[in-house]
């Protein structure tokens, strides 16, 4: 890994510094997932007008106003299909589609599992704060079993989703997990999953102190980003570990790592055979 | 007969290729004769067996409404569909009927040809699946509502590689088959 | 041997995706559902042909999100359903109105409620214009004959493109499963409209400045322009001020404006025999071709009956229909729904003609008989019909 460039030089080169502050509260995860997303595009040496962001609705939708990079942000839940008609319109491009935990698992998550089941060239990036922030904390599918949250005020009744397992299900052939509070290693995967040639998701979790942190008691940003930590296991600890004992757990890592007929490169295979020369345009 | 418009209604059973027979019907009458045609059919369970039909408009001039309302040719390759359409045919028209299914023709004004289709197509290309075929060559020697010419055309365009012989035969035979019923 | 026809018997659901190809549409998504599926099948062998992408989606909701990437990225891109599936795409078909993204819908109109059949209605005319969250006004063609559905999907392309916003072609069963000639125009044949492009330098550049015409000049993906789609509320670059009422009520009527503008280009009717007329028929889709039936055998009868068929069904023709209402004593809108657009031609006659209704709703498309019925029971009584 290249030496971190100073913040005020990402600043300058990938956001509009002028419409800062954000509208982000005090703490929040947002802002590192940004900071490590850009890191990992700067470190692929692409250049930045060949990504752009598909963005769909929650706190992180914003993000098109302070990134200086193209977007495409529209309804909820509808990211991984947008993605996948823009990455197949336009193969020259690096789609990263950001998505929250409710909008990726809930209403998009027929969308999310058919993009990695088609493994199509996209990065899909999870910001999982394990809440509806934006509209105030409702729970979402990844919300943990016994939190608190305005539509959950005796807990939490559902099971979480555990977003790599399903995308590791569906047939993303790039699974891996990371957390605000390891930024070194985030950039590090993120990286990996834009190289990766086929569907990467990478489920960020982060947090959301001031609505889910508040509602479960979970203190101001720097004491939830501690207890992040703790809950923290790398992969390769994990291994190790009963289910029991990795109950609740952040089990963090790359759980997979393959290379597969990538849809895009197959569909345009079928472009070559078949295409008409009189239409070529 | 001088009508303009001619309102087919082409009828059977699933499975005698009556869909198909339809569009090679506006093939020859539309692209290779030059007419105006509107080709319709019932969609739906019927096409996998039970009644089925298909219909064509034929026409000098642009088609108002495109579906057939009662028919100047009707083609009956069935009891069932004999029995189901007759009653909305024009009495000035013509019904043709397989007579190897149809055994009695319900009472109608319209002049009645029967011709033992299928029978036919057994005969001289040894399968019943060009029977629709043979129908449509009797029906063009009979009502003049598309050219021979361009109905072969419109066949062997359609016809599946393979196939040809035995839809050329079976189209020849329907010529034959149709000059010698009107003779009679 | 004669030589190769250019005429081609086509299905209209055939014509609409040749029609669409022929537009420059290089980009389907869809879903399959009768009676619009032929589309899609069309479409998926024919686009890798002309270097273009078909992709199923899993949905229709993902079906239109997809057109959308791609007319994002600077490709034209459709999408064809019937009806269940049209209700589930209005959501992004309100996305596309803000995000201004052009792109085409055709819808092939079936019976509901529900599942309803599979056969074929006029029952979403007013979803088209109603149905999208916002109620902003929507263009929408209507064709009678397969030919019309080739080059009816020409012009919402070429519309979706002009003004950047999704286009709808309603059509329905009827005309979606007949097969009728069709000549394919040669290359060059046919005029094409493209999407207009920024002229100003990059650092000058703003997404969503409206420009004289109300139209954002928005470049694909990828280059040096930075592109901000955005389907909330915006300012000229994209950024989202949905908290500012001014750009709340700036962004909305600026989008009706675009269209509002065009509406004499946009509406197209044709009349018949209503130079004289005192009963006027309106109609559109396939009840226009009975309905025209109807009208010359009301003449025969010594009825002086006209019909007004309209292609456009959005914008909604007012300005013909208020002149007709000023001519003739009756309108006749014969429709297979329970009576949708006769609400607007009863709103544009304003009392001026007396409007009969004729409604249809067992999926079958309506017979010359029926809307002439009508006519003879409602024809001024110095018009005394002929005994049929």
């Amino acid at each position: 890994m290249a030496k971190l460039k100073p913040l005020t030089e990402l600043r300058k080169e990938h956001f509009h510094f002028s419409r800062f502050p954000t509208t982000y509260c005090p703490g929040c995860g947002i802002g590192n997932v940004l900071q490590a997303v850009t890191r990992a595009i700067d470190e692929t040496g692409r250049p930045p007008e060949s990504f752009t962001f598909a963005v769909g609705i929650g706190c992180y939708g914003n993000i098109g106003n302070y990134l200086d990079f193209d977007e495409l942000r529209l309804s909820h839940g509808r990211v991984p299909a947008m993605a996948t008609g823009l990455k197949l319109a336009r193969p020259d491009l690096n789609v990263i589609a950001m998505m929250g935990d409710g909008d990726a698992t809930a209403i998009g998550g027929n969308h999310l599992i058919h993009a990695a089941r088609r493994n199509i060239d996209i990065t899909a990036i999870i910001l999982n704060n394990h809440t509806y922030g934006m509209t105030g904390g409702q729970y979402s599918p990844a919300t943990r079993l016994g939190d608190y949250a305005t539509t959950a005020p005796y807990g939490m009744l559902e099971p979480a989703f555990d977003i790599c397992k399903l995308a590791e299900g569906a047939g993303a052939t790039f699974v891996a997990r990371t957390t605000t509070f390891r930024m070194v290693q985030t950039i590090d995967i993120v990286r990996r999953a834009i190289e990766h040639p086929g569907f990467a998701l990478v489920e960020i979790d982060s947090q959301c102190p001031v609505i889910y942190g508040r509602m479960n008691r979970w203190g101001d940003a720097v004491s939830m980003l501690k207890k992040q930590n703790a809950l923290t296991v790398t992969l390769e600890k994990a291994k190790t570990m009963t289910p029991e004992e990795l109950k609740g757990k952040i089990v963090v890592g790359i759980f997979k790592q393959a290379v597969e007929p990538e849809f895009t490169g197959e569909y345009y295979k079928v472009i070559n055979r078949v295409r008409r020369p009189q239409d070529a345009s | 007969m001088q009508a303009k418009q001619w309102e087919v209604r082409l009828s059977g059973t699933g499975g005698q290729g009556l869909v198909t027979a339809g569009i090679i019907l506006a093939e020859g009458a539309g692209i290779y004769d030059g007419k105006e045609v509107v080709q319709t059919q019932v969609y739906g369970p019927q096409s996998r067996g039970g009644a089925s039909r298909s219909e064509v408009i034929i026409s000098d001039e642009p088609v108002m409404y495109p579906e057939v309302t009662e028919s100047d040719v009707l083609l009956a390759m069935s009891q069932e569909a004999a029995d189901a359409y007759i009653h909305e045919q024009r009495a000035e028209g013509i019904v043709l009927v397989d007579s190897t299914f149809v055994k009695v023709v319900p009472e109608t004004r319209a002049k009645v040809y029967a011709i033992p289709l299928t029978k036919i197509a057994r005969e001289v290309a040894r399968t019943e699946i060009v029977a629709s075929i043979v129908a449509l060559g009797a029906l063009a020697t009979l009502t003049g509502i598309v050219s021979q010419d361009g109905l072969e055309q419109a066949v062997l365009a359609r016809a599946p590689k393979g196939t040809e012989e035995a839809n050329r035969a079976a189209l020849h035979a329907g010529f034959a088959a149709g000059h010698e019923v009107r003779e009679q | 041997m004669r030589a190769k026809p250019r005429a081609r018997l086509m299905l209209g659901n055939e014509a609409c995706a040749e029609g669409a190809i022929a537009a420059g549409v290089r980009f389907f998504a869809g879903y399959p559902i009768t009676p619009a599926t032929e589309t899609a099948e069309v479409m998926a062998r024919r686009l890798p042909e002309v270097g273009g992408v078909y992709i199923q989606m899993e949905d229709e909701l993902g079906s239109l999100s997809a057109v959308v990437g791609a007319s994002a990225g600077g490709v034209k891109a459709m999408t064809a359903t019937s009806s269940p599936g049209f209700s589930l795409m209005q959501e992004f078909i309100s996305s596309a109105i803000i995000g201004e993204y052009p792109l085409v819908v055709a819808n092939v109109m079936r019976l509901g409620p529900g599942i309803g059949n599979i056969v074929a209605s006029q029952m979403d005319v007013m979803q088209a214009r109603w149905g999208a969250h916002g109620g902003l006004p929507m263009i929408a063609f209507c064709p009678s004959s397969v030919r019309e559905t080739f080059e009816l999907t020409i012009r919402a392309v070429n519309w979706s493109e002009r003004l950047r916003t999704p286009v709808l072609l309603m059509t329905d069963g009827v005309v979606g499963h007949m097969r009728e000639k069709v000549v394919i125009p040669e290359p060059g044949e046919i005029e094409l409209w493209n999407r207009p492009l920024p002229a100003v330098p990059p650092e000058e550049y703003q997404c969503f400045d409206p420009g004289p015409d109300n139209v954002p000049a928005i470049p694909p993906f990828g280059g040096k322009y930075r592109v901000h789609y955005n389907a909330a509320i915006h300012d000229f670059r994209g950024v989202t001020t949905m908290a500012d009422p001014k750009w709340c009520e700036y962004g909305v009527r600026r989008l009706a404006a675009k269209i509002e503008a065009h509406i004499d280009e946009l509406t197209e009717t044709h009349s018949v025999l209503m130079d004289d007329a005192e009963i006027a028929v309106f109609a559109y889709g396939p009840v226009a071709r009975a309905a025209e039936a109807s009208v010359r055998q009301a003449r025969e009868m010594g009825i002086k009956a006209g019909l007004m068929r309209t292609v456009t069904l959005w914008p909604f023709p007012e300005k013909q229909v208020r002149e007709m209402a000023k001519q003739v004593e009756v309108i006749v809108v014969p429709e297979m729904n329970l009576g949708q657009m006769v609400l607007e031609v009863e709103r544009c006659a304003a009392g001026q003609a007396q409007i009969e209704s004729v409604t249809r709703v067992d999926s079958m498309l309506i017979t010359p008989k029926q809307v002439l019925d009508r006519i003879t029971a409602v024809a001024p009584r110095r018009q005394i019909p002929w005994p049929s």
